[in-house]
């Protein structure tokens, strides 16, 4: 066991991919010889080479397009986009090529990658820096969309994407890269894809949230448990897949659900978790379920930025509007 | 270029051309979806497909039929993907062709991933991508030069500049004095040619796969070429062309040209002509025949190719799916 903060341990997952597989590749914009924006392929290039860990161009749609056509001839490129809002210039390629090519060619073809994404807010960076844009990528068919909120699920899902037979969009909360160390195993295991982990367990409301937003479930499960409320709350790990189960058998036994998000509210994953709530366990609920996302607003800059993104107090407050009825 | 491989080339022209003017016809009964004729450019598609070794990656358009076909990819697979059926995306195993790009301009990246690959993995597999000229518009042609001049990857890139995108004239695509001229920004080089000349199609190709294959990088290649019939099928020319423009070009057409070629070379003769174009239409009306016999996909089947295993999600909704099918009961 090594303790780890998230960053320590993507990179761990990434230096034990390389060595174990050498199809694997790290490659994006300044992945080399700096180690990235946020040095999470620190040490990599030197101990791996210039062949398997690449500096790339300013191109997120040729980064993207080139490592598809990596893919489709075997190799496991793991591609990292500097922030979450610079991927749409590499949209069309995810979403017309990499995530079309085993269904358009019928298993003939197929496109083993990972898109890794810091994403999210909190921490005063510059305008698109902050990015929460899970839905899209949810939303588009044939790429898996993975958030972990642990340093132990970031290298577990992070080897499990780079091994799964599909591509893989990897969301990273920028906030929680160094908040939190853990005791994480050494050496190699997964983290299966698809499945929620229960962060907690209780009976009289569910939290579902996912990355950067289990930290405030968390603290205001803490605040309302001090008022006598008994929290239960999930982190989903994945969106697609969705593990339904696990959130619906939760609802089943707290009859009360606040989903939480700081992507935008409007079609955002909320949307969708409300949707199924409502299709497998209406008859459970005792109260309407309840939102707390981001708003329907540009993500503010620096000084206001906590206007923007969920807190406890809007968790809570939440959580008490399901327990009024 | 050998006499008996001109020879090769020619028949393979031919056969293009019965396919393409098949299709166009069979897609007028309603049998085809639309589809988007070569007639013009089998000499710029199967000119430089020739050059390739089986082995090589070819990643080419929704017009390049002839040149896939060229590198392996059945034409009954060809028109299943104008049919409408998936599995024309799935030649057999072995041909290193991936199916045919709708969007414009964004698969150029991939054959820059696959010769890239190739070296990565010790081989001299090179890769081949086919575009047209409205495709060099795109920001992904510029990546994609961009990211094969800094990784030398082994990658053919043949424009065929057929002098319209849709509408839209060579001239008002771009104000660069020719397409090859582009290769200057990427540092590689750029090869202007006659795209309706068989020989130096083959010749400027087998040029760029062997600087390609020894690792010296890839190769921009404008062929100069006409579409003498419309976009698609939905199209029509006469709106932004005149007649007398097509004409000229018709007067140009790459079938001629070798013809009379070999004919001056004592390689041809009405009469071999005639049974090859018998051979080829018969070849032809098997591969139609072929793709209508397959029975449409079930409904079951677009949610088992989404991912090696379907998701819970895709799961529950084939067999929604499949019991709507049942009736409304």
């Amino acid at each position: 066991m090594t303790v780890m903060n998230m960053a320590q341990a993507i990179t761990d997952a990434l230096d034990i991919a390389l060595t174990t597989d050498p199809r694997v590749m790290v490659m994006g914009e300044d992945v080399g010889r700096t180690g990235g924006v946020f040095r999470l392929t620190s040490g990599l290039q030197p101990t791996h080479g210039e062949a398997r860990v690449v500096d790339t161009p300013v191109a997120e749609s040729g980064i993207v397009g080139t490592a598809f056509g990596l893919a489709l001839a075997g190799m496991r490129p793991v591609v990292e986009i500097q922030f979450m809002g610079f991927s749409y210039p590499a949209y069309d390629q995810i979403v017309s090529h990499v995530g079309r090519i085993r269904n358009r060619s019928r298993h003939r073809f197929t496109a083993p990658m990972v898109i890794r994404m810091p994403y999210g807010g909190g921490i005063g960076a510059a305008e698109h820096h902050s990015e929460s844009t899970e839905a899209l990528y949810a939303h588009t068919p044939g790429v898996k969309v993975v958030v972990p909120s642990t340093p132990y699920d970031a290298k577990g899902l992070l080897l499990a994407a780079i091994e799964d037979p599909d591509p893989v969009v990897f969301l990273e909360p920028i906030r929680l890269y160094r908040a939190v160390k853990e005791d994480i195993p050494g050496g190699h295991f997964v983290v299966p894809i698809g499945r929620a982990r229960l962060e907690r367990t209780g009976d009289d409301v569910t939290l579902v949230a996912y990355g950067s937003m289990i930290r405030d479930a968390r603290h205001a499960a803490d605040v309302l448990s001090e008022e006598g409320v008994s929290v239960e709350v999930i982190d989903l790990r994945s969106l697609v897949p969705l593990d339904v189960e696990t959130l619906v058998e939760s609802v089943e036994k707290t009859g009360r659900a606040v989903v939480i998000h700081e992507g935008h509210r409007t079609a955002g994953f909320g949307a969708e978790l409300v949707a199924r709530i409502q299709e497998e366990a209406l008859y459970s609920l005792l109260a309407p379920v309840q939102r707390v996302t981001g708003w329907d607003t540009i993500f503010p800059l620096k000084r206001t930025e906590e206007y923007y993104l969920p807190d406890v107090n809007r968790i809570v407050q939440a959580a008490h509007r399901t327990l009024e009825g | 270029m050998d006499i008996d491989l001109t020879r090769r080339l020619f028949r393979a022209m031919l056969a293009a051309r019965q396919y393409d003017r098949k299709a166009a016809s069979i897609q007028k009964q309603g049998r085809l979806a639309t589809y988007a004729p070569f007639e013009g450019q089998e000499a710029a598609q199967i000119g430089s497909a020739a050059a390739l070794r089986p082995d090589d990656w070819m990643v080419a358009t929704y017009r390049d039929a002839a040149a896939m076909w060229m590198q392996g990819y059945p034409w009954p697979h060809l028109l299943l993907t104008r049919m409408g059926d998936e599995r024309g995306g799935s030649p057999p195993e072995g041909v290193q062709v991936l199916p045919p790009s709708i969007t414009v301009g964004a698969h150029m990246l991939h054959a820059v991933g696959l010769a890239w690959a190739a070296r990565l993995q010790g081989s001299d597999r090179i890769a081949i991508t086919y575009f047209g000229d409205g495709a060099t518009s795109e920001g992904d042609f510029h990546e994609a030069m961009n990211f094969a001049g800094v990784y030398r990857t082994g990658t053919v890139f043949i424009c065929q500049n057929n002098q319209y995108a849709i509408s839209l004239s060579r001239h008002q695509q771009t104000a660069s004095e020719t397409i090859a001229g582009k290769a200057d920004a990427y540092g590689i080089p750029g090869v202007l040619v006659d795209g309706n000349d068989l020989l130096a199609m083959y010749r400027a190709t087998s040029e760029a796969v062997t600087r390609a294959r020894d690792g010296q990088g890839a190769t921009l290649i404008e062929a100069l070429t006409y579409r003498l019939g419309p976009h698609t099928t939905s199209d029509d020319p006469t709106q932004y062309r005149d007649a007398d423009e097509v004409e000229q070009w018709r007067a140009k057409d790459p079938l001629d040209r070798i013809r009379l070629y070999l004919a001056n070379e004592g390689a041809w003769d009405e009469e071999w002509e005639a049974a090859i174009t018998a051979e080829a239409q018969e070849e032809i009306d098997r591969a139609v025949e072929e793709a209508e016999a397959l029975p449409p996909l079930g409904p079951e089947e677009m949610f088992e190719t989404m991912f090696a295993e379907m998701t819970p999600q895709l799961v529950e909704q084939q067999r929604w799916l499949l019991a709507s099918r049942e009736g409304p009961t």
